[in-house]
């Protein structure tokens, strides 16, 4: 393989949680640079999507393509990663999405991660366009560009298959598909045969800049804070947890036990979110998973729960495929939400889209809104390239992955999202186009579910659950009625980010119910910050609302105008299953925004206030505002001392 | 006191391989642990992890005499003898001996058991029998 450039030199040496060194690397020349790592940068924003964002706010100039030159690609393995914490395994990916034209981030477990940091990194900044074909090869010191050339253009999972054989088993490897090379804006970055950054296609920004993966080997230590008090702390924790109840279920199913619980809940999306429950569930649910696909469990590094599924799916007429998942949200937006009635086909869609490189959420919610146009008659055959598109059809559904991924024909417009699709196909489509700021929903209607729909409103990066996830909040509070959610939908929006700031799981705060406490004390131990848990949300609700501003000057309208969800979510009862009447009215869905923006001290807009934004210490950010006309009116009773309320939702 | 493997309830977490460092050099990184993981994907997906056996090759091999058995029937390395010549490595049946990336010694299982504390999936257990060759005594 030929070496395009390459950089060998001292790296800086680990402490407090840091490996040492910060990687940036101008693709367009082939420089590569090594600094040490900032530690007052992390100090101040935690690491993985708190520097993801600061920086992107910083250097990426508001009407830069987020598929061109000066749109930067940054990998960030967070403070917490490789440091012995449960599933500290993290890391992430942040670009300005060309999916919501706002901050992107996603991030992926697996052993990427801690790899970089043993191999003495903690961060990569990715900038310009490479001439050619290109992969990041980093081997401890030695750091290169090498020609990718023979790879490009090969799937995400046979490229990575194919850059192990090629450079060892002992290196860890993040690959792009034929998506991400040919820009379709839901493009993942995919590692370790299954573990994807999937959301705000990353892997088109990835693409875009010519980089077809990043392979990482190291053999060198990461040196905490106080190592002795982190191993009891941690030792005491997993021992602990070991016999949690929730262990066994997570660790048998992963999340796809939850396919049947969110259908009996009227919550599953089912052919396009038109209804929520799916007639066939029993034959797409973890138990047909486990009992028919089921390979081995799988963990990312450090975790002891497992929850990754690696299968292998036989459909009729077509090779076995071997895979991870298809775990819930998966299985949901590509099973009944496609009408995908067999958990093999569903599996086998999975496949597709990961080895495509495609996000596999946007990816079955993409689907679904083509199936739905096919079936109302918006597409037709003859666009189709002779195909149908219909429920529950795997090889429909291949063809049109192949159509979007070389985006021929109709192809090209849904390769750019549902919203884009839709603005495309017109008449009446924008209703059922199921995304908010152009990211596609998770797996769960929120029609029933107020504070699920809120939440996908509000998210920074578009209709994505992790930022906030409430469904056994609206049972335990009420599915009809939306006041006081708001405040819940603050909370969780601030503490649910703070795991993919360090780079760490969440399900341990949400399943085995280790507490926040014990994660900022974990936290202190390896960086020795001594901060609190209070601290930590406020970071957190900085880099919420620094977001949220950046998202304002690159889109340059008020806030409010770009958190409704689509029309169905308002105009449509559900009209089948357990929730078959129930719905949300649009003066519902406004008070919920008046209440969310009131939470939040931003004015009734949807814009953040200048007294807001100085007691966050985001001054000059409420300048920028204030220069585009965007800044939020003062309110009336000045800004709530306190923004969201506390608040545990329920496993269930 | 051994280890007894059940290899198919692996899941790849290598926190065996975490906790072992940090138990041993009190910082982490898994290269200095005296396991292994072994990874095969995509197919046929499976791991298998690998742990001293207590078969002896090491210590026969040793040219320095630094390999010696310990009333627990784990074999230490003294090292202050170890040159890091690595002579038992290619020796070791499992692959499990390995060479301090920082230091002139190799790494050999001690059986202090923490990898066997950690996982909930039984991969490692301890397993409650008489060292390796002193079954029969």
């Amino acid at each position: 393989m030929a070496t395009s450039s390459s950089s060998s030199g001292t790296n800086s040496a680990s402490r407090n949680g840091l490996a040492g060194t910060t990687l940036r690397i101008d693709l367009s020349t082939g420089a590569i640079r090594r600094m040490p790592t900032d530690q007052d940068l992390y100090r101040r924003w935690h690491g993985g999507r708190g520097i993801t964002s600061k920086i992107l706010y910083d250097e990426v100039p508001r009407d830069a393509d987020p598929l061109g030159p000066q749109n930067l690609l940054i990998m960030n393995a967070g403070i917490m990663t490789g440091c012995l914490i449960p599933a500290g395994a993290k890391v992430e990916f942040g670009g300005i999405s060309p999916l919501t034209n706002g901050v992107g981030d996603s991030n992926m477990g697996g052993h990427l991660g801690p790899a970089l940091k043993h191999a003495g990194y903690d961060m990569v900044i990715f900038e310009g366009i490479a001439p050619k074909p290109v992969f990041l090869y980093i081997d401890n010191d030695t750091v290169e560009l090498r020609d990718a050339s023979a790879y490009w253009g090969v799937g995400s999972l046979d490229s990575e298959k194919r850059f192990k054989h090629e450079l060892g088993e002992d290196f860890e490897i993040a690959t792009i598909g034929p998506a991400g090379e040919h820009g379709v804006a839901f493009s993942c970055i995919t590692h370790d045969f299954g573990r994807q950054a999937g959301r705000t296609g990353q892997g088109a920004v990835m693409g875009s800049k010519k980089l077809k993966a990043i392979a990482v080997r190291g053999n060198r230590s990461i040196r905490v804070h106080d190592v002795d008090a982190l191993k009891q702390q941690v030792v005491g924790i997993v021992k602990r947890t070991q016999t949690h109840p929730n262990m066994e279920p997570w660790q048998k199913y992963g999340t796809a036990f939850f396919i049947k619980w969110s259908n009996d809940n009227g919550v599953m999306p089912t052919y396009n979110f038109q209804t929520t429950h799916f007639e066939h569930v029993d034959g797409i649910d973890g138990d047909k998973l486990v009992e028919k696909c089921l390979i081995t469990h799988k963990a990312c590094f450090g975790c002891w729960m497992n929850c990754g599924k690696y299968t292998r799916a036989v459909v009729p007429g077509k090779a076995p495929v071997h895979l991870e998942g298809p775990e819930y949200e998966t299985g949901s937006l590509c099973g009944s939400n496609l009408g995908m009635r067999d958990i093999h086909d569903v599996a086998y869609v999975n496949w597709m889209l990961d080895n495509a490189g495609m996000d596999s959420m946007s990816g079955g919610g993409v689907l679904a809104f083509a199936m739905e146009c096919f079936q109302r008659g918006l597409i037709t055959e003859a666009e189709l390239e002779g195909h149908t598109l219909k429920w529950g059809s795997v090889d429909d559904a291949e063809h049109f992955i192949d159509m979007m991924v070389h985006r021929r024909g109709i192809g090209d417009w849904f390769a750019g999202g549902t919203r884009r699709a839709a603005e495309r196909i017109g008449r009446g489509s924008e209703k059922f186009a199921m995304q908010v700021k152009g990211q596609e929903m998770s797996g769960y209607d929120g029609r029933w579910a107020p504070g699920m729909l809120l939440s996908y409103m509000t998210a920074d990066i578009g209709a994505h659950h992790n930022r906030s996830w409430t469904i056994t909040v609206d049972m335990a509070e009420g599915r009809e009625r939306v006041e006081g959610r708001a405040k819940i939908v603050v909370y969780l929006q601030h503490i649910r980010p703070l795991f993919d700031t360090w780079c760490i799981c969440r399900l341990f705060w949400g399943e085995l119910d280790i507490t926040p406490e014990e994660i900022v004390e974990s936290l202190n131990h390896i960086t020795g910050w001594g901060i609190d848990l209070r601290e930590a949300l406020r970071t957190s609700e900085m880099i919420w609302n620094l977001n949220r501003c950046h998202y304002l000057e690159r889109n340059r309208g008020n806030g409010r105008s770009f958190d409704y969800p689509p029309a169905r979510s308002w105009e449509d009862k559900i009209p089948s299953g357990p929730g078959q009447g129930k719905g949300l009215s649009l003066e519902q869905i406004e008070q919920m925004l008046d209440e969310y923006y009131d939470a939040r001290g931003w004015d009734r807009k949807g814009n953040p206030s200048r007294a807001l934004l100085e007691d966050l210490g985001l001054g000059e950010v409420a300048d920028n505002l204030a220069r585009l006309g965007l800044l939020g009116e003062p309110l009336p009773g000045g800004i709530p001392e306190t923004r969201g309320e506390k608040y545990k939702p329920k496993a269930f | 006191m051994r280890i007894k493997v059940q290899r198919d309830r692996c899941t790849g977490c290598r926190l065996c391989l975490q906790i072992c460092t940090v138990e041993h050099f009190r910082e982490m990184n898994p290269k200095k642990s005296a396991l292994r993981i072994e990874a095969k994907f995509p197919e046929p997906g499976r791991y298998r992890p690998f742990v001293c056996t207590q078969c002896g090759e090491c210590e026969k091999v040793c040219p320095e005499k630094a390999i010696s058995r310990a009333e627990t029937g784990a074999f230490l390395v003294d090292r202050g003898k170890c040159n890091n010549c690595g002579d038992c490595i290619p020796a070791c049946p499992v692959g499990v001996i390995f060479q301090h990336p920082d230091h002139g010694f190799v790494i050999i299982c001690d059986f202090c058991m923490m990898c066997t504390e950690l996982g909930s999936t039984g991969a490692l257990k301890k397993w409650d029998r008489k060292p390796r060759g002193a079954e029969e005594a």
